[in-house]
């Protein structure tokens, strides 16, 4: 099996130790993966902004450059999400430049770092240790886009030591939604307030998810309010061992 | 599309979202009201939801008897005016609001009354029109309990269900006292905020309208074309005292009511009420074919309204929005209507379903702001009866008010030139690599610990409340070309 990793622009710029932890993961398991280094962007910021020709022309990108993988595993609910319902309604609407089949040819083979594990792979125990309190954000687009449902939840109740406590609320948004937190900033705001007070009065050190943007803006109102609450993609988890534990 | 005539829909001069939810963010009060009513409500539903094993069954048959009916709506529409003049009813067409406004205010003359009793309709404050039966000397009077207390504290509804969801006891006790006299029977001296004292001022208040009234003004939940019935579910039973008791009933319904016939009817009868109200069923189901001698209004018209909604039909996208059953589910889960409340969207049609039926009826330029008002979290899909994909169609509007932004503009705003730029960076991996690296520099140099605290601009308001944090000294490709690609 091929495999190539879609690191997405968001965490190749600001969180690439997600892409680290997801190569260190995959190749745990025996596989070698790939990072095809013309990949950028899946377009999603546009197209959930409303620029659509602009996300049609990175969703042609993200289809050549992927196209002759067998899997496209990426660390992003949203971005799988982006590429699932997104890309087919680009190629039918928005055909200059999309090629259809290309695009209905990826779009299957694209899988979410936590989906790609346990439906693809068919593990839930990674060989990860990991000794620390530990809540788990489902993001809006890994439960109702993508409904990952229990996937996630299963991998980490296999990750030894861990101490993996329930988050109150946990399936409200926590008001990020990409352009709308600066759109809407104090909107966005008053649903962060909430989301950080219910994260804080779990006591945990650590909150994960399957998305950076929702755990940066979690984790940018947990900094501003000085909490020690740790944010960190559940892939970083999934590769932590006895040895490369904190 | 052409510019549309003035089809009501929003408040003129009501402020951008944005605008209007920072002041409502304000008011403690108005978010303290809103968790507590929806908090509640959102567990009836769910409970009410979950306890049938065909649930998703019915949604999936909602969704499609709405679909299979506005692809054929002309067909059951004609059908409709057939059975409705056969059972004695007389059908008028309304091309907008002011033809339907027009409608209802000559009939009305035509009884020589000028008072009406009102059903709770939405498609009305869609219209403006009781304010339009002001101006020609008509004086409506809400008889929904909750409409009562919006009308009699000179408001606007913030809910489609709920329309004074944003007011708690207190402050209803405060209106009925001062107002009621000024319309009626006043309110007890004495009267308290409790609960049920307040339903008895409301209903004392009332009791005389109902008995009084020659004419009533509804709309209609369902029309079913085969027969000519027209259906109104209600709670309070002052909906059934006003299609019951005066002598001339006029209704008013958007042209997207109507379904073909009462098997498809059933479908929605179990849904609606468990949708809104949590409720199995909801306590009153008022239906009614024409005119009966000696039973009920003698007199029956009936005034079908297009404002806009042929236009929508004509969006095989946007078309969606009008399988709405204007059941409020999606209000009810939503986050961002949780802490805005509805008069923040500026229309008679708030959250999440208004975010997308709004830009559609009354033109998207004038509700410009609405399709961004979500962070297309997903929780109004999952609670639409008839599965409505509001993210979809947000998503869909939000393209649409790009499009007509660059359409009527000479110069591109700042953010069309921010994503323009965005996309020729992301368009290519050399520029990427640049930008990232640029970047870093930049914002390593204002961060303190790796982070970033407030910042000017665009960015002001999301820094506020959030760091962010700065771009750390490499990136993944960076790493990956630096550490991977050699080995290879």
């Amino acid at each position: 099996m091929r495999v190539a990793l879609f690191v997405t622009c968001f965490n190749d710029t600001l969180f690439p130790g997600t892409g680290r932890a997801v190569l260190t993961v995959l190749e745990r398991l025996g596989h070698t993966v790939d990072f095809p280094p013309e990949q950028t962007c899946c377009g999603q910021m546009h197209f959930n902004t409303g620029y659509r020709p602009e996300a049609a022309s990175l969703a042609a990108r993200f289809a050549r450059v992927f196209a002759g993988y067998d899997a496209v595993v990426t660390p992003s609910a949203s971005c799988a999400g982006m590429v699932r319902d997104g890309y087919p309604l680009l190629a039918e609407r928005h055909g200059d430049g999309v090629d259809e089949q290309r695009i209905a040819d990826i779009v299957p083979r694209v899988h979410e770092f936590t989906a790609f594990l346990t439906d693809v792979l068919g593990v839930t125990d990674v060989g990860a240790r990991f000794p620390h309190r530990v809540i788990y954000h489902p993001t809006c687009h890994s439960l109702r886009g993508l409904r990952l449902g229990d996937r996630p939840l299963s991998l980490l109740r296999a990750v030894r030591d861990i101490d993996l406590v329930e988050l109150p609320g946990a399936d409200s948004c926590c008001g990020f939604g990409g352009t709308f937190a600066v759109k809407n900033a104090e909107t966005s705001g008053a649903m962060l307030a909430d989301k950080t007070a219910e994260v804080r009065a779990t006591g945990a050190d650590v909150l994960c998810a399957a998305d950076n943007s929702c755990l940066m803006h979690i984790g940018g109102g947990l900094s501003r309010q000085g909490s020690r609450v740790r944010t960190m993609h559940l892939a970083e988890i999934l590769a932590a061992t006895e040895r490369g534990a904190s | 599309m052409t510019a549309p005539t003035d089809r009501g829909v929003v408040w003129l001069g009501s402020p951008t979202f944005p605008d209007a939810a920072r002041t409502a963010l304000l008011d403690t009060q108005l978010r303290a009201n809103l968790k507590r009513a929806t908090t509640t409500i959102r567990a009836k539903r769910h409970a009410a939801a979950t306890e049938l094993d065909d649930w998703e069954a019915l949604r999936d048959s909602a969704a499609a008897i709405k679909r299979r009916t506005a692809r054929h709506l002309g067909r059951y529409l004609v059908q409709l005016e057939q059975t409705v003049t056969a059972a004695g009813g007389i059908v008028h067409w309304a091309g907008d609001a002011a033809e339907a406004n027009r409608i209802v205010t000559d009939l009305i003359r035509e009884t020589g009354e000028t008072e009406v009793v009102k059903v709770k309709s939405m498609v009305t404050q869609e219209i403006g029109l009781n304010e339009h039966l002001l101006d020609a000397g008509i004086t409506a009077y809400e008889t929904d309990l909750a409409e009562l207390i919006v009308q009699l504290g000179d408001d606007r509804p913030s809910h489609i269900l709920v329309p004074a969801i944003h007011r708690n006891r207190t402050e209803i006790r405060d209106i009925f006292a001062a107002e009621m006299g000024r319309w009626g029977r006043p309110a007890p001296e004495d009267l308290t905020d409790d609960p049920a004292e307040l339903a008895e001022a409301a209903r004392q208040h009332l009791r005389h309208k109902f008995l009084t009234a020659k004419v009533a003004v509804s709309g209609a939940n369902f029309a079913v074309a085969d027969t000519g019935t027209l259906v109104v579910v209600e709670s309070e039973g002052n909906g059934r005292m006003c299609l019951t008791l005066p002598e001339t009933l006029i209704t008013v319904m958007g042209v997207e009511k109507v379904v073909p016939t009462w098997s498809d009817l059933e479908v929605f009868l179990q849904l609606l009420p468990r949708s809104a109200t949590g409720e199995r069923m909801n306590p009153y189901t008022s239906t009614w074919t024409g005119i009966t001698d000696g039973d009920g209004p003698s007199r029956f018209h009936l005034v079908l309204l297009d404002n806009g909604r042929t236009d929508t039909l004509a969006d095989t996208v946007g078309r969606e929005a009008l399988a709405c059953i204007r059941c409020s589910a999606c209000l009810n889960v939503c986050p961002v209507f949780e802490r805005t409340g509805g008069h923040a969207y500026g229309s008679v049609y708030p959250g999440p379903i208004g975010a997308v039926l709004t830009p559609q009826l009354a033109g998207i330029d004038r509700a410009a702001t609405l399709p961004f008002a979500s962070t297309l979290c997903g929780a109004c899909y999952d609670a639409c009866p008839v599965k409505i994909d509001i993210p979809a169609l947000l998503a869909h509007l939000r393209a649409g008010v790009v499009e007509s932004e660059r359409a009527r503009r000479r110069l591109p705003t700042a953010e069309a030139m921010t994503m323009t730029a965005a996309a020729t960076v992301l368009g290519s991996p050399a520029l990427f690599d640049a930008a990232q690296k640029a970047g870093s520099l930049g914002s390593r140099a204002i961060a303190r610990d790796g982070r970033i605290g407030r910042l000017p601009g665009p960015l002001r308001g999301w820094s506020a409340t959030r760091d962010t944090p700065a771009l750390p000294a490499e990136s993944f490709r960076s790493w990956w070309r630096k550490n991977r690609d050699s080995d290879r």
